[in-house]
């Protein structure tokens, strides 16, 4: 059945290193791609550098550890927000997620006598609210997930608000007061937690399949789909995975201020981008990394603590912060503008 | 009209696809009008016709995306009806879409295990941990085997060239399929050398036993590939013949319509 009296076409060259020729003719380019590529990482150098110029305290140790406190409950926030951008997704409830559960946690504490179990009522909450994320979006196919997580954002901020009356339930399971306020070592204790859930974030995005289909997922939908991931389930995980990590923050919040308050969360959502999306983390999906979500967690709350320190006005802080947020997303351009010119530029070495 | 030429003609083998009485609508629309079709092991097939012609729809059903609305697929003689590309993937077909094929972010090794990685341990299914390393090894076995250069591995696809990317796609392809390999196009979207070394590469697939299913515009590509081309026209099989140049006018004649009723031996 084969026929060989086909017309025979020359083999194909070997490949030559056109890296190597790259780097020789274009170092610009090579090293530019590399600037960019540690962009978050950069930036929170320079901003340490920079106020540790400016002002004796930054560098203390009190300041450090207050630094890392502040910085858990959005760094906490970012790490499931980060999931569901790497998806292409954006979750706008995390922060009406934080209300609910801490009011929940600390409500059913006071109230219930169930004593600790109100943890695991704050987890769940958590859970639920992001499962309901992520049925309605991939089960009701509503266009895009700004739509569906604003509907939660508002149900689980006025549920908060109903559950409370409005007001804060004052009261903390030990659990709580001890992630929230706890020293190791002399370590905080939030600053461990979060630096364990990162751990466990890194873990599921680099070494479980399930996390590694986030990255295919959002670099690739259509592509996903046709690779046999099951899409719309790992969808709703990734938003129960972001309640999930809402309702670990909410325990900290809870236990640092012993109270549940139903506005507790109030514009945590858009902090909680803004650190992912200031990590370098692409908004367009299939993008970034833990530890630069981490980084850009850090860099808010480092310029936050910075200017205070300053005594500068937080009417600025709220300036710079969104400077700083374009730029990042500059940096995203920039980057994939670096990746497309050397990629013309290695077609056109191997065609030369 | 009928085409008799299209029945088996080796007699008794059981081909290794069978299209029968293939139809399929969208709506009023009938993209497929009762299109039979077969391929034998090791063979690459050409797919030829105009655009709308029906090869794309036939390629679509065959590789699991749509379902035919009448008519039965055999595979070695069985019956099969995949009915999402996963199936057709366990039955050893695996396609090369045009633009969708790889995913840009991500690297070779993790290009070529996308949605179906190696884990360990088996039982915790996707929550298990990924092999990387294995992963790694694997693909860069496959890549040697059908002299595919990357020059970098561990970089995302999304800065290889076109050539590349493609012959990348091809690569895994080949290394998953069992018994199909579709390709739509594959050439469809790169330059004059880069297109050679992708048809090198498709050249190679035959030699495991594997069968080819091309879709291609390109008659030269066709020519240089193929054992054999069918051609469509409006959604109904309007001939066959084996592409050599000698060939090459009539088949394009068929492709354009201009010269309906005559068959080829």
């Amino acid at each position: 059945m084969q026929t060989s009296e086909k017309p025979q076409t020359t083999p194909a060259p070997p490949e030559r290193s056109v890296k190597e020729e790259l780097k020789k003719k274009n170092p610009s380019l090579v090293l530019g791609l590399r600037a960019v590529r540690t962009g978050p990482v950069l930036i929170l150098v320079l901003l340490c550098i920079v106020l540790f110029a400016a002002t004796p305290d930054f560098l203390t140790a009190g300041n450090i550890a207050n630094i890392g406190i502040q910085t858990s409950v959005v760094a906490i926030l970012a790490l499931g927000q980060f999931l569901v951008i790497l998806t292409q997704g954006i979750d706008l409830s995390v922060g009406s997620v934080l209300s609910l559960a801490s009011v929940v946690g600390a409500g059913l504490f006071v109230h219930a006598g169930i004593g600790e179990f109100a943890i695991l009522a704050m987890l769940l909450v958590g859970m639920l609210v992001g499962f309901v994320n992520g049925f309605v979006l991939t089960r009701w196919r509503i266009p895009h997930p700004f739509i569906v997580t604003l509907g939660t954002l508002n149900v689980a901020g006025g549920a908060a608000l109903l559950l409370s009356n409005g007001s804060a339930i004052l009261g903390s399971p030990a659990i709580a007061s001890f992630l929230g306020t706890g020293r190791l070592l002399g370590i905080p204790v939030p600053v461990i937690f979060t630096i364990v859930l990162a751990t466990l974030a890194w873990l599921f995005t680099n070494r479980i399949q399930a996390g590694r289909w986030l990255y295919a997922l959002g670099g690739n939908p259509e592509g996903a789909k046709r690779a046999g991931i099951p899409v719309k389930n790992l969808l709703t995980m990734a938003y129960v995975l972001s309640g999930l990590f809402a309702a670990c923050a909410a325990i900290v919040l809870v236990g640092r201020t012993y109270s549940g308050y139903p506005i507790a969360g109030l514009g945590l959502e858009l902090d909680s981008i803004a650190a992912v999306i200031i990590g370098g983390t692409s908004f367009f999906g299939g993008r970034g990394t833990v530890g630069n979500v981490i980084v850009g967690a850090l860099i808010l709350g480092v310029l936050r603590n910075g200017l205070n320190l300053l005594n500068v006005s937080s009417f600025w802080q709220q300036v710079a912060i969104g400077v700083i947020l374009v730029v990042a997303v500059g940096i995203d351009v920039l980057r994939s503008d670096i990746e497309k010119k050397i990629r013309t530029a290695e077609a056109k070495a191997l065609a030369s | 009209m009928t085409i008799d030429n299209f029945t088996d003609t080796t007699g008794a083998a059981v081909p290794l696809l069978e299209v029968k009485d293939a139809v399929m609508r969208f709506g009023a629309v009938t993209a497929l009008n009762g299109v039979n079709l077969t391929l034998n092991r090791g063979e690459i097939l050409a797919l030829l016709g105009d655009n709308g012609a029906g090869k794309s729809t036939m390629i679509k059903c065959i590789s699991g995306v749509q379902q035919l609305s009448e008519g039965q697929i055999y595979l070695e003689g069985q019956p099969v009806s995949p009915r999402t590309p996963k199936e057709a993937r366990e039955l050893g077909i695996e396609t090369v879409y045009q633009d969708l094929a790889l995913f840009d972010n991500m690297s070779a090794a993790q290009n070529f295990f996308a949605g179906r990685e190696l884990t360990t341990p088996k039982w915790m299914g996707s929550a298990g941990f990924v092999r990387r390393k294995a992963m790694v090894k694997e693909s860069a076995k496959v890549l040697e085997r059908l002299q595919v250069g990357v020059h970098d591995p561990n970089g995302p696809v999304g800065l290889m060239s076109g050539g590349q990317r493609q012959a990348v796609a091809v690569a895994r392809a080949e290394a998953w399929a069992k018994r199909i390999v579709i390709l739509d196009e594959p050439t469809a979207a790169l330059g004059v050398r880069e297109s050679r070394n992708v048809l090198e590469l498709v050249k190679r697939l035959p030699q495991k036993g594997i069968s080819v299913i091309l879709i291609s515009h390109n008659m030269e590509e066709v020519m240089a590939l193929a054992d054999r081309a069918i051609v469509f026209r409006q959604g109904r099989l309007v001939g066959e013949a084996i592409p050599t140049p000698e060939n090459h006018e009539k088949i394009v004649s068929m492709i354009v319509g201009a010269d309906t009723l005559k068959t080829w031996s």
